[in-house]
């Protein structure tokens, strides 16, 4: 019996091993095939690229591919894309740009856990503010710190320090920035008008905006005065944008503690009940995820919801809405806002041929004003909305010269947009273990949307103690 | 022509008196001939293998690796227990194994009776069975998506149809999924209405296998509707009775989309969150693989308990 099974054990050794050979011949073969690109990277780093801050040579032959190409629906979108990439071979004509594109969001989250997992990502690829951790963890990500210079991005100097730093852990650059946004109160001007209120001054204050509620749900024909997420995580994130209006904080400076079971905390929770149940101007219908206000406040049947200015150009786009019936205001309360956006990583075993033509286009297309994303007089002409407060993460000469080019070309009314663009509120980032303290917060807030005996206190204390576990068990 | 048949190993075992290098030649000549004789069932079953080691078995082996796993900085390294510990710790575990049981119950309260019910009914009809059978297997054949978009409708409190006729009644309002009290029955009542098409038609298949003497004698005995049900249907239709019993245990234990879709998962307070939801959550929101790995594990733990004391139960009672 044993020898028979040590045979078999042998047996199964060897014919492990063939596999095991055959597989890693496989691969060679098929990186052979795959990554022309890094032959052609060794060959010229070969030739003086060594030195990680200089810029790429024109000559040398590489080929990345990208996350996030315009898919064919969004045709405007997807020829400025290829014309960017037209002129930036004419600087590069050796690096191959491979597009990538999605159907839906550029970043869903499963699928994004799922690529990370299976090292599926594209050499450059698109992830959110929140999402550097999960991909350190994952080791999904290249540390450029050396090659993003003054030479290599330009307007570098220009950048917000706190946009950059997002992409920082320990010191060391795992991307950059494409778009920033911070939330604020995004207003329906049409209900605002026809509920008697001033359209031009949005509500600075939670007093304000529940005065404010009453009077746009008092025009009947199913219309909510305010609205909020409560499920999806999304009720969490608003939870933690308001919390910060109110200058409170979701987690400690330590990043060890729950911070919202305090007196701001149980102000979020109980002026949603009482909008809710009191003053019946958030509608029936709860349990609302991303994309639910939207709908609503496009359609006109929502007053007033917290947003990013992106969401209007989503609204209008896919929703079919008119800029003119927007308006945003900073966040209520303006001590402090939820701030996030989107940045591209370069993954994990590029080569530095790979990296420095990543950070090439990245800056053309991203980083440079009046180029590639900033080029809003293309952008107006393909009729693409130009005028929304963000993206904004220059400072000095690039945002005055962006500015600039941005009232000049706008295609809607920014005026609209005057409160929230003259009152900046300072940004603030998103807590550590973002999506797990959310899904917590969610039931809170699902807690005083849904029940109308709701016990404050309790679902704070519920709340921190999850937290809190979730804290001790990073 | 006869059909391939794969040789019953004793055809190979050695004669006695021989032995060496000519019994291992011979021996090997018979497994060549009887590979050859039954290639075509073979070239299948290698088929087969191949299709649940990769899409079955490398998961679930994997799967059980991961519940050891962490991965942390980019270095995935042995956490022990730690992954468990993490899952009977988070409150939400708990909660979900709460959800999950009631669901659970609900579920075969509503959709082991409905269906049975719905069928015995279904039997008795002379003409147009046909039809009814379609009617009942309809809505097995929405897409779930559809389904959970008609139900949300009908239970929305602002517009939804439930509260309208309940407003022709004069009764009050119910916040129906959007109440911790009503949301797991309202979701149980959507799942079942989505799948009782499939249930109904196998109890039907049972009912029609029972021979009609049964019932004539039960009927020159004197019985009546219910009296025939308890001792001839229900005796009769026992084994299938059983049999879909215990899938519907492991299945509803299993349950995801409908309070996915329903409730986006967690309903209000988390009402709606079921095991399953937990590990999607912890899996792909989360990116906490290992903890997602290890709740899979009790998950398959307490199915396979399920499985072992039903079997155990079936074999007794039958002895």
């Amino acid at each position: 019996m044993r020898s028979a099974g040590l045979r078999r054990t042998r047996r199964i050794s060897r014919a492990s091993a063939a596999a095991l050979v055959t597989a890693l011949a496989l691969t060679s073969l098929a990186s052979c095939g795959t990554s022309s690109s890094k032959d052609d990277d060794s060959s010229s780093s070969s030739k003086g690229s060594s030195d990680p801050s200089a810029p790429l040579d024109p000559k040398t032959k590489v080929t990345i591919s990208i996350d996030c190409m315009p898919p064919a629906a969004k045709a405007a979108e997807l020829r400025e894309w290829n014309e960017d990439i037209k002129t930036f071979n004419e600087k590069y004509p050796n690096v191959t740009i491979n597009g990538k594109s999605t159907p839906g969001q550029c970043n869903e989250p499963p699928r994004f856990t799922a690529m990370l997992k299976g090292k599926s990502q594209p050499d450059v690829f698109y992830a959110y503010f929140s999402d550097l951790q999960q991909v350190l963890d994952n080791d999904g990500a290249e540390d450029i710190s050396a090659y993003v210079t003054d030479k290599t991005v330009p307007a570098l100097k220009d950048i917000q320090t706190q946009v950059v730093d997002v992409a920082r852990k320990d010191g060391k650059l795992y991307g950059l920035p494409t778009s920033n946004y911070t939330m604020g109160l995004m207003i329906n001007r049409k209900l605002f008008t026809e509920a008697g209120l001033d359209p031009n001054k949005p509500p600075a204050t939670w007093e304000e905006v529940r005065t404010a509620a009453k009077k746009i749900a008092g025009l009947g024909k199913g219309i909510s005065g305010y609205g909020e997420y409560s499920a999806g995580n999304n009720g969490g994130w608003h939870f933690a944008a308001t919390q910060f209006g109110l200058g409170g904080d979701v987690v400690d400076a330590s990043g060890k503690k729950a911070a919202f079971n305090d007196a701001n905390g149980k102000q979020v929770l109980q002026q949603l009940h009482d909008m809710r149940w009191e003053d019946d101007s958030m509608g029936k219908t709860q349990l609302l995820k991303w994309g639910d206000l939207q709908k609503q406040i496009a359609s006109d049947k929502l007053g007033m919801f917290l947003a990013a200015p992106d969401d209007i150009a989503y609204m209008v786009q896919q929703l079919g809405a008119e800029y003119e019936t927007f308006g945003l205001g900073p966040i209520p309360g303006a001590e402090g806002t939820l701030f996030g956006g989107n940045n591209y990583l370069i993954k994990k075993g590029s080569s530095p041929d790979q990296i420095k033509a990543a950070i090439a286009w990245l800056n053309f297309k991203n980083l440079t004003p009046g180029k590639g994303q900033f080029d809003w007089a293309r952008t107006k002409a393909d009729k693409l909305p130009v005028g929304l407060p963000q993206p904004n993460f220059f400072l000095g000469e690039s945002k005055t010269k962006d500015d600039a080019a941005r009232a000049e070309n706008a295609t809607m009314p920014v005026e609209n947009f005057k409160a929230f663009m003259d009152n900046p509120v300072p940004g603030k980032a998103e807590p550590p273990k973002a999506q797990e303290i959310y899904k917590i917060l969610d039931n809170a807030m699902s807690g005083v949307l849904t029940n109308k005996n709701a016990d404050v206190d309790k679902l704070l204390s519920t709340a921190e103690k999850q937290v809190n576990q979730v804290l001790a068990n990073q | 022509m006869s059909a391939p048949t794969l040789s019953p190993r004793k055809a190979t075992r050695p004669r006695p008196g021989h032995s060496g290098p000519a019994r291992r030649d011979s021996a090997r000549e018979e497994f060549l001939r009887a590979v050859r004789r039954n290639i075509s069932a073979h070239g299948f079953l290698i088929g087969a293998v191949l299709c649940f080691s990769l899409f079955s078995w490398y998961p679930m082996v994997r799967e059980f690796i991961l519940a050891f796993q962490k991965n942390e900085d980019g270095k995935t390294t042995w956490a022990g227990w730690s992954n468990l510990t993490y899952v009977f710790n988070d409150p939400a575990f708990w909660q979900a194994w709460r959800n999950t049981l009631l669901f659970t119950v609900l579920a075969l309260l509503l959709g082991f009776l409905v269906p049975f019910v719905i069928a015995v009914v279904l039997n008795e009809f002379r003409h147009g069975q046909g039809y009814l059978r379609l009617l009942v297997y309809l809505p097995v054949m929405l897409p779930p998506v559809a389904s959970v978009l008609l139900f949300k409708y009908f239970y929305d409190p602002g517009y939804g149809l439930f509260n309208r006729i309940l407003a022709i009644f004069h009764l009050p309002e119910q916040q129906w999924l959007q109440d911790t009290t009503t949301s797991m029955l309202s979701v149980v009542i959507a799942a079942t209405w989505m799948n009782m098409g499939g249930a109904t038609l196998i109890y039907l298949a049972a009912l029609q296998g029972i021979p009609g003497e049964l019932y004539e004698a039960a009927e020159l005995d004197g019985a009546g509707l219910l009296r025939k049900i308890w001792h001839v249907t229900i005796p009769q239709t026992r084994l299938i009775l059983s049999l879909l019993l215990l899938m519907q245990i492991i299945a509803t234990m299993q349950v995801f989309t409908e309070p996915f879709l329903l409730t986006n998962g967690a309903g209000p307070e988390g009402s709606t969150t079921t095991v399953v939801y937990l590990i999607y959550q912890y899996a792909f929101n989360f990116n906490n693989y290992g903890s997602a790995a290890a709740l899979g594990l009790v998950l398959l733990v307490v199915l396979a308990g399920f499985s072992a004391v039903y079997v155990r139960l079936s074999r007794s009672s039958e002895d």
